[in-house]
């Protein structure tokens, strides 16, 4: 890494800010003024459509194995899910995918 | 709090994993917990050291890190009804801490108890980003300073799949929101190969819309169905 500090202390107040500002954006601006019913409609879908989006590409291709599906992994992802749906407990759902990763990266 | 313990289970490594790659990268502690205390964001600090490691040009490694956190401002918008109400200090507060863990989990909370006042969610989320935030900063510093004892065999990449399927899952209650992970997750998939961030800003809003519109269609159904037993009921 060649960066000057002031230049790494540059990058991380502007990434600070931003990152502030994109969070804070519509809880701070918009206050409790309410959304029309169609946003607040499609906002309902927020957390079930980004959190898998962002890890789907994760689960089928892990940077880990460069780039290949792997069993231990899709297994996992699979058993979480699974459980998270019929316990409906988060806890349970993240050891059962830990458990099924673990034996699965042991027995690989 | 309690309620986000089991998260520690992953942010713990995580922290020590960032310290431990900005320590390989060349980065000084100061710098380093600079990063985990003014930016506190996992994936996009992780993606600007990637960067920076390859000594890229600034104006990349901000414009990718901001991308990476884009989804927030999405957060930040479906929190509006349920933190809208608050102190205009304790809404920067909680903008400062909202973190996938502690956004997903004042959801859960909110959609679990529809009675809680503004006052009990602002508590709950208070409460939560307490057990999630400041062992961020902690094990940033560990990963820093003491260097690198995690086996380079545990599938450590795995760890965040593992947490964010494991808060959706059971929210996925009704086929509206199974049709928008669904939806969301075919999209990603399709569009995994665009420049990091940009297939998940095309794929959750695409989702959440199919989400939305699943339900119209549920609501519809159901209303034709209800209207004569209520006729019948006066």
């Amino acid at each position: 890494m060649s960066y000057s500090i002031p230049t790494i202390w540059f990058i991380i107040v502007v990434l600070g800010i931003g990152t502030f500002l994109l969070r804070w954006s519509f809880l701070g601006a918009m206050g409790n003024r309410p959304f029309p019913l169609w946003a607040q409609r499609l906002l309902r879908y927020t957390a079930v459509s980004v959190l898998p989006a962002l890890i789907a590409p994760m689960v089928m291709w892990p940077a880990a194995t460069g780039g290949r599906p792997d069993p231990a992994r899709l297994g996992a992802a699979a058993a979480t899910i699974v459980v998270g749906l019929l316990t409906r407990n988060t806890l349970a759902a993240i050891l059962a995918g830990g458990v099924v990763l673990g034996l699965g990266t042991y027995l690989a | 709090m309690v309620q986000a313990l089991p998260f520690l289970l992953v942010l713990i490594p995580f922290g020590m994993l960032f310290g431990v790659v900005a320590q390989a990268a060349g980065m000084r502690v100061v710098e380093t917990m600079g990063f985990s205390i003014v930016v506190l964001a996992g994936a996009s600090q992780f993606a600007a050291m990637e960067l920076m490691a390859q000594n890229a040009p600034v104006l990349l490694i901000l414009a990718s890190a901001l991308a990476v956190n884009l989804r927030m401002a999405m957060y930040s918008a479906s929190l509006v009804p349920h933190f809208g109400d608050a102190k205009p200090w304790e809404r920067a507060l909680i903008a400062y801490c909202l973190v996938d863990q502690g956004y997903a989990m004042a959801i859960q909370n909110a959609e679990a108890h529809p009675g809680l006042s503004t006052r009990q969610k602002v508590a709950h989320f208070f409460g939560a980003s307490l057990v999630l935030c400041p062992p961020w900063f902690l094990f940033t510093y560990l990963g820093a300073t003491a260097g690198n004892f995690i086996p380079a065999a545990w599938p450590l990449d795995f760890a965040v799949p593992i947490t964010f399927l494991s808060m959706v899952a059971p929210m996925l209650r009704t086929l509206a929101h199974l049709a928008a992970a669904a939806a969301s997750i075919l999209l990603a998939l399709a569009l995994a190969g665009l420049p990091s961030g940009s297939g998940l800003l095309i794929a959750a809003p695409l989702g959440m819309a199919v989400g939305a519109w699943v339900e119209t269609l549920t609501a519809r159904r159901a209303n034709r169905l209800n209207y004569p037993v209520k006729r019948a009921g006066r």
